[in-house]
């Protein structure tokens, strides 16, 4: 038998934060969802150990993760930078109680966006987390991603507190609409 | 003298004997009621994060699914989270209850109106949402009939209990929050809780 060499999948940041997830015991995972975020939500919907819950709005994700931390479990919030709007309020809650809280967000508004109204959320989004207390760390290219989320699975469960990596929208690309006008791929 | 039923009256007919019951209650006045039945470690009162009583609730009833988990929470705080209740109705956890202490009023800043006065059902919108159990509560036997689902395991369920619009005494919780967590999650998974990273 021949064996034959087949050619490695092309590494993804998601698959090396999947297993930072995994390598952290963290098994909530509460979304709003976000195409930059697909291939993660993917990796976890698959993985018997964590439990994917789904949220209208992200400020749920902010109380949900509270209520794991205070039974004991860890989770992880994914939304896109319009979600962050959302939270802030709730966001007190993490800060009032000191409760661990990972949050990744993918940006929109941001590097060649398309659509205008995505820009004034996208452009505060790291100003108002930062003003509330939250913090930030940023990832402009795939290969930043493992490292910040890394950093910030450490910092927000050793010392009970509020982070969020910023996943930029030149990661993952922007939208191009004027393509989706002509055809939808798959 | 109104015929409603009482808050802290029905509040400690659900919490007697609760055993390894964990109680979450939402900012005002149900934080009050929880705390007039009697202050415990396995509560967690709120001073704030309006809106997001029940989700706590889901998160804590997902990491424990084999202990019980009862929100209780006034009207204006149900109000601002609805969309939890078509989060929980997807998960159903089976070890998840909801009251609702309905006085149809925002009683912590003045009695304002809220819409549960003008026909409002949050038993219904819980109803449509999914949950397999959802009721209006009006007597007392109502509440002894709600203590006996919620000692079944009939979760998830909401109960919206209509109250007497009532002021009264408050009967304040701890205020350090980070004092309210510690002592709960000691007092749930033991003392290394504070040492697990």
């Amino acid at each position: 038998m021949i064996a034959v060499a087949t050619k490695p999948p092309t590494a993804h940041w998601a698959d090396e934060v999947h297993a930072m997830f995994k390598a952290a015991n963290i098994r909530q995972i509460a979304i709003v969802p976000d195409a930059g975020h697909s291939r993660l939500i993917q990796l976890c919907e698959k993985d018997r150990a964590m439990r994917v819950v789904r949220l209208t709005s992200e400020e749920e994700g902010v109380a949900l993760l509270g209520g794991a931390w205070l039974g004991g479990e860890k989770g992880v919030l994914l939304m896109q930078s319009s979600g962050v709007g959302n939270c802030i309020n709730m966001l007190g809650l993490s800060l009032s109680c000191q409760f661990p809280l990972l949050m990744l967000v993918t940006m929109r508004g941001d590097h060649g966006e398309f659509n205008p109204a995505q820009v004034p959320m996208g452009n505060a989004t790291q100003a108002v987390l930062e003003a509330i207390g939250v913090i930030v760390k940023r990832a402009d290219t795939g290969a930043e991603v493992p490292e910040m989320v890394s950093s910030a699975i450490r910092l927000a469960f050793n010392t009970y507190r509020p982070l969020a990596v910023l996943i930029g929208q030149r990661v993952s690309g922007a939208k191009d609409f004027r393509k989706l006008t002509k055809s939808v791929s798959k | 003298m109104s015929k409603l039923l009482r808050r802290r009256e029905a509040v400690a007919q659900l919490l007697k004997g609760r055993g390894g019951m964990m109680v979450i209650a939402g900012l005002g006045a149900p934080a009050w009621d929880i705390t007039a039945a009697g202050d415990h470690e396995l509560n967690f009162p709120m001073w704030g994060a309006m809106g997001g009583a029940t989700m706590i609730g889901l998160g804590l009833a997902l990491a424990q699914p084999k202990k019980k988990v009862l929100v209780v929470t006034g009207d204006g705080e149900m109000l601002m989270g609805l969309g939890s209740l078509a989060t929980i109705a997807v998960q159903k956890p089976r070890n998840l209850y909801i009251v609702v202490l309905d006085n149809e009023h925002y009683g912590e800043t003045g009695m304002q109106e809220t819409h549960t006065g003008h026909g409002v059902d949050l038993a219904g919108m819980a109803k449509a949402a999914g949950f397999p159990h959802a009721l209006n509560v009006t007597t007392q036997a109502g509440v002894a009939q709600l203590k006996d689902m919620i000692h079944a395991g009939a979760g998830p369920l909401l109960a919206q209990v209509k109250i007497d619009p009532e002021k009264l005494p408050l009967v304040l919780p701890p205020r350090d929050a980070t004092y309210i967590k510690n002592r709960f999650r000691i007092a749930l998974l033991g003392p290394e809780a504070l040492h697990d990273e």
